[in-house]
């Protein structure tokens, strides 16, 4: 049986899609995998986790205010957001929707990794824009933390990719 | 689950070491921001240096939550020289691009072998952060590995910086590992393995990387020691003034 504070939980869950990353306004808070726990007791108080895709992102505190504000307009009685690494992120917790809403905005999506990852793994990338694979890695590290730079050689425009970090 | 108090003292030991490291050489490396000599070394030493900062902050936040200590701007920029236990490696200015490189290759390698040691940690709230952190690091030791590689096997006098500055650079990098008195108590509590086991493994992982480079290092270098005991470079103290010039005006204004 599904309780009343389930219900509650799937609507905080379905409301943080409305919550958008600062840097790529149309990826949710959800999609980018970063809501790690949504809990509702029988006080009517609602509790989120969420944590940070890496652990010096500015953004962090940006996006809990904003997880705040949204569910603080829903009948709860308290609204806490609180910052754990209890169950850390990793790339292959970006969500399918989230991977064609990076790839739709001009990002390549990281690729699914299994704990490890390679060099050779950030130099294939295929390009957002034509999907040729003759591409070079010009930086590991981009203008944020999650993102490296590469370039095309095949439609000769540079883009960037969403690092795959383990 | 409660902390010992002998455990307590040798856990804040610990990571007041790793934290002042990483804030030191975080504010090291955005030294770069700007002047870097291609635009994807100037953005890749200030994304280091983020997420050393960043680093930082998290270790802070474990003395502040987990062990009674202030927040973390406190301990950041108010605290007194002597009480900093950051290694004299992290202190000395950037000075030239070879010096940060080469500094950036040893310091980044122990501090990925750090963290993969903490990941099973008994001090809980350290192996969480361990096993965020590792992942992270990946990036800086893959950056340092790829350029150490490249400038040593370039020109005559590329190799020649390469090696010189290592020459300058090693015997501070040996002072990382300078033993603590709580060696004992954190591996009997299962908290770290101990600086010894890491200087043995950071040998192991770049002695093939300086052999691919053609670099070489002295078997005779002597560590420099003192930083962990509150002992510095003369580089230290102007360098925390100025990181906390702005938050000494006014420690109270909100940001």
């Amino acid at each position: 049986m599904i309780t009343q504070n389930e219900v509650q939980e799937a609507a905080i869950w379905q409301a943080l899609h409305d919550v958008a990353d600062p840097e790529i306004p149309r990826l949710s808070v959800v999609d980018l995998g970063v809501i790690t726990h949504v809990k509702v007791d029988d006080q009517n108080k609602a509790s989120i986790t969420m944590t940070p895709t890496f652990s010096g992102c500015p953004a962090i505190h940006y996006m809990q205010d904003a997880i705040r504000e949204r569910v603080a307009s829903m009948p709860f009685s308290e609204v806490e957001v609180k910052v754990s690494f209890e169950e850390p992120w990793n790339s292959n917790k970006i969500s399918e929707r989230g991977r064609a809403i990076l790839h739709e905005s001009g990002f390549a999506p990281p690729p699914k990794h299994d704990g490890y990852i390679e060099l050779s793994v950030l130099e294939d990338v295929p390009c957002p824009y034509c999907g040729s694979h003759h591409t070079t890695l010009q930086s590991p590290f981009g203008p944020t933390l999650c993102r490296s730079i590469h370039y095309c050689n095949a439609c000769s425009q540079a883009f960037e990719q969403f690092k795959p970090v383990a | 689950m409660p902390i010992k108090d002998t455990s307590r003292t040798a856990i804040k030991d610990l990571l007041f070491r790793m934290a002042d490291d990483c804030l030191i050489l975080g504010h090291r490396n955005s030294e770069w921001v700007g002047i870097g000599p291609v635009l994807e070394e100037d953005i890749a030493f200030a994304s280091i240096a983020q997420d050393k900062l960043g680093h930082a902050l998290s270790l802070y936040s474990i003395l502040h939550e987990h062990l009674g200590e202030p927040d973390a701007d406190t301990l950041a920029f108010m605290r007194p020289e002597g009480q900093f236990k950051c290694c004299h490696l992290v202190e000395i200015p950037t000075q030239e691009y070879d010096i940060a490189l080469v500094r950036h290759f040893l310091f980044d390698t122990a501090d990925r072998l750090r963290f993969e040691m903490l990941v099973g940690s008994s001090f809980e709230p350290l192996a969480q952060l361990a096993r965020k952190i590792k992942g992270e690091i990946t990036y800086h030791t893959m950056h340092a590995n790829a350029f150490i590689r490249q400038l040593s096997r370039g020109s005559e006098e590329a190799h020649f910086r390469m090696q010189s500055a290592l020459n300058e650079v090693y015997p501070l990098a040996l002072g990382i590992f300078e033993p603590s008195e709580f060696e004992e108590v954190l591996a009997q509590e299962g908290i770290f393995a101990g600086e010894a086991l890491l200087e043995k493994s950071w040998l192991e992982t770049i002695t093939p990387i300086l052999e691919q480079a053609g670099l070489t290092v002295s078997a005779n270098a002597e560590a420099a020691l003192g930083g962990r005991k509150g002992y510095h470079t003369e580089h230290l103290s102007p360098l925390l003034e100025e990181m906390s010039e702005v938050f000494a005006v006014d420690p109270t204004a909100e940001w």
